[in-house]
C-alpha cells in the first residue's frame, strides 16, 4: 500500500448515540453520512465511491441518491470498516473512484429496520455449534478465555481491571454511555452472564452510526479539515466458528492483520502514541496487546492492570471508553476509527497531546476476522 | 433439556457421514492419507494439503476439557445455567459440546479433565455427540 497517499477528510458519528427510537438503521447510516460530508465541506454529489458493512451497500447508495463508480460491501463483522478503509485506499490509488464514503449504522438496541445478521451465517456453525446452545456473542466470544486464564495465570480480578480502566477513559467523554467510576468489586459483583464473564465485562448494546470520507492526500489540503493520513493497514480472517480457533490464547487474524499494518506503515511499537483495540468483551484488549506485539504472550492483563493504558499511562488505549463503556451498536469498528481520527485531528474529549500515530485494531465475529489501520497526522 | 426446541444440525453432503456415524454410535473424523493429518469439521479434502485422498476414521471418543463457559442466558431447549464446552479430541481436533452427567459448575468442570464421548439421540435422524467425565 502507498503510505500516506490517501487521507480521511471527513468523519462523524450519528448526531445522537445510545437509544435512537426515531431512526431506522438505514437512516442511521444516512445521518452519519450527511454529518461526515458536511464535516469535510463536500456535497453528496462529490461522492463517487460507497462502502458499508452489515447492511446492503446498494440500499445505502440508493438511499443517499448516489450512483457510485465503486462499491464495496465487505461484511465480516465489526472490523468490516477497517477492511473497507484498506480497500478504499487501494481503489482510490488505482483510480477506480476519487471520493469514498464509508458508512455504518446499526439499530442494535431499538432494532428498527434491522434485517438479517451483520455477519454471514456459517454452515458449519449451524451443524457443529448451534445445537449446543450458543446464541448471542456472550455465549461464543468468551469460550477461549478459561483456557487463556489457566495457561497464563490470568485472574478474574485482572480481567475485571480492563473494564475498570476503560471506564476511567469514558468518564472524560461526554458522549459515553457509562461514565460513573467502577472498581474490580463492582465488575465481579455484576450479574453473571456467561461464566467467567459478568455484565460489566461485556459491551453495551446501543444504536448509532458513523461515516468516513476518504480521498487522495494531495486533494485533502484544499478541504476543510486537518487531513488524517492512512499510513498502513492489514486484514485477515481465521474461522467462522469459535470452536475451531487454532489457539485459544491467540488470534491468527489479529497477528496477520497487525503485522501487515506495522510493516506497511513502516513503524515500530514504540512509534504508536495512541491505540484502539476493539473491546467487545474484556479479554479482547489482552489478546490484542499480545497478538499485535505490544507485550509478550501472557503479559497483556498485567500491562493493563499496572496502569500502562489508563489516562496518563505510556500507551493510551481505548480513549473513548471503548465498547465496554462508550457505545457498541454491534459492529463497533467504526467508532474505534472515529476516535482514532479525533485523536489525530486533536479534537478528542480525552486528547493525547502531541499524538502523531494512532493504531486502530478491529475484530469481526468471534475472533473470526480482523482489520488494522494506522493513522497519522504527519505526512 | 427440552430437545424439541434445540436448533438441530441440518446435514449436508460433506457432513452426512459424520451424522450417520453418531447415529450408529461412532464419532467419525477424516484423515489425509498423504500427511496423516486428522481434521474436523468434515470436507472432501484435507485443508492442509489440499489432497482429496482422504479416509474416514473412527475416533477413540477420548478427549479433554479444553475450555468452556457456563451460560446464564436464555436459549431455546436449554435450562440455564448450562456449560458450552470444547472437547479436545485425542486425535487432535476440537469439537463443541455440552458436558453431560456432570454438575454445571466451575467446581465440577475442571480444565483438562478427561472426557469421553456420549451419544445423545434426539430423533431418528439426529444423534448429537456430547461428552461426559471419563470413568476412572
Amino acid at each position: 500500500m502507498k503510505r500516506n497517499s490517501v487521507a480521511i477528510v471527513g468523519a462523524s458519528e450519528t448526531t445522537e448515540l445510545g437509544k435512537i427510537p426515531t431512526m431506522s438503521q438505514v437512516q442511521l447510516h444516512a445521518d452519519a453520512a450527511l454529518n461526515a460530508i458536511a464535516d469535510a465541506g463536500l456535497k453528496l454529489s462529490d461522492i463517487d465511491g460507497v462502502a458499508t458493512g452489515g447492511h446492503n451497500a446498494v440500499e445505502i447508495a440508493h438511499y443517499l441518491g448516489i450512483v457510485p463508480k465503486w462499491l464495496d460491501g465487505t461484511s465480516v463483522g465489526g472490523c468490516s470498516f477497517m477492511l473497507l478503509v484498506r480497500h478504499a485506499v487501494a481503489a482510490i490509488n488505482e483510480g477506480l473512484c476519487e471520493t469514498v464514503l464509508i458508512t455504518h449504522g446499526e439499530s442494535g438496541r431499538s432494532n428498527l429496520g434491522r434485517h438479517g445478521s451483520s455477519i454471514f451465517p456459517s454452515l458449519f456453525q449451524q451443524q457443529f455449534e448451534r445445537p449446543f446452545g450458543v446464541t448471542r456473542p456472550p455465549t461464543m466470544f468468551t469460550i477461549p478465555v478459561l483456557r487463556y486464564m489457566k495457561d497464563f495465570g490470568l485472574s478474574e480480578e485482572t480481567l475485571a481491571m480492563v473494564s475498570v480502566v476503560q471506564r476511567e477513559w469514558a468518564a472524560k467523554n461526554p458522549r459515553a454511555s457509562f461514565k460513573d467510576p467502577i472498581d474490580v468489586n463492582d465488575v465481579l459483583n455484576s450479574k453473571m452472564i456467561c461464566y467467567p464473564f459478568r455484565l460489566l465485562m461485556c459491551c453495551l448494546v446501543t444504536d448509532g452510526g458513523g461515516a468516513l470520507i476518504l480521498t487522495k492526500s494531495d486533494r485533502a489540503k484544499d478541504l476543510k479539515q486537518k487531513p488524517v493520513y492512512i499510513r498502513g493497514s492489514g486484514e485477515s480472517c481465521e474461522t467462522p466458528m469459535i470452536s475451531q480457533m487454532a489457539d485459544f490464547t491467540s488470534s491468527a487474524a489479529f497477528r496477520v492483520a497487525g503485522l501487515n499494518a506495522f510493516e506497511s506503515a513502516g513503524i515500530d511499537h514504540g512509534d504508536v502514541n495512541h491505540l484502539m483495540i476493539y473491546d467487545a468483551f474484556a479479554h479482547l484488549p489482552i489478546y490484542g496487546l499480545e497478538d499485535l506485539g505490544f507485550v509478550k504472550r501472557g503479559e497483556g492483563g498485567d500491562f493493563i492492570s499496572d496502569g500502562n493504558t489508563r489516562p496518563g499511562g505510556r500507551l493510551p488505549m481505548n480513549t473513548n471508553g471503548g465498547g465496554l463503556s462508550y457505545m457498541h451498536s454491534g459492529m463497533y469498528g467504526m467508532y474505534a476509527l472515529q476516535e482514532g481520527v479525533r485523536q489525530m485531528r486533536g479534537t478528542a474529549p480525552a486528547q493525547i497531546n502531541g499524538a502523531e500515530i494512532s493504531m486502530v485494531h478491529g475484530v469481526g465475529g468471534m475472533f473470526s476476522a480482523s482489520g488494522n489501520i494506522v493513522l497519522t497526522n504527519v505526512k | 433439556m427440552d430437545n424439541d426446541q434445540r436448533e438441530l444440525p441440518k446435514p449436508t453432503p460433506e457432513t452426512q457421514h459424520f451424522w450417520d456415524g453418531t447415529r450408529r454410535g461412532e464419532l467419525r473424523l477424516q484423515r489425509c492419507k498423504s500427511t496423516g493429518e486428522v481434521y474436523f469439521p468434515p470436507r472432501h479434502f484435507c485443508p492442509s494439503s489440499g489432497s482429496t485422498d482422504i479416509e474416514i476414521i473412527r475416533a477413540s471418543g477420548r478427549a479433554t476439557l479444553h475450555s468452556y463457559v457456563i451460560s446464564h442466558l436464555p436459549a431455546p431447549g436449554f435450562t440455564p445455567p448450562y456449560a458450552i464446552a470444547i472437547a479436545k479430541l485425542e486425535e487432535g481436533p476440537k469439537m463443541m459440546c455440552n458436558i453431560v452427567e456432570c454438575e454445571q459448575t466451575p467446581e465440577a468442570l475442571i480444565l483438562d479433565m478427561p472426557l469421553e464421548v456420549s451419544f445423545e439421540k434426539v430423533n431418528d435422524e439426529i444423534t448429537l455427540p456430547q461428552f461426559k467425565p471419563a470413568e476412572k
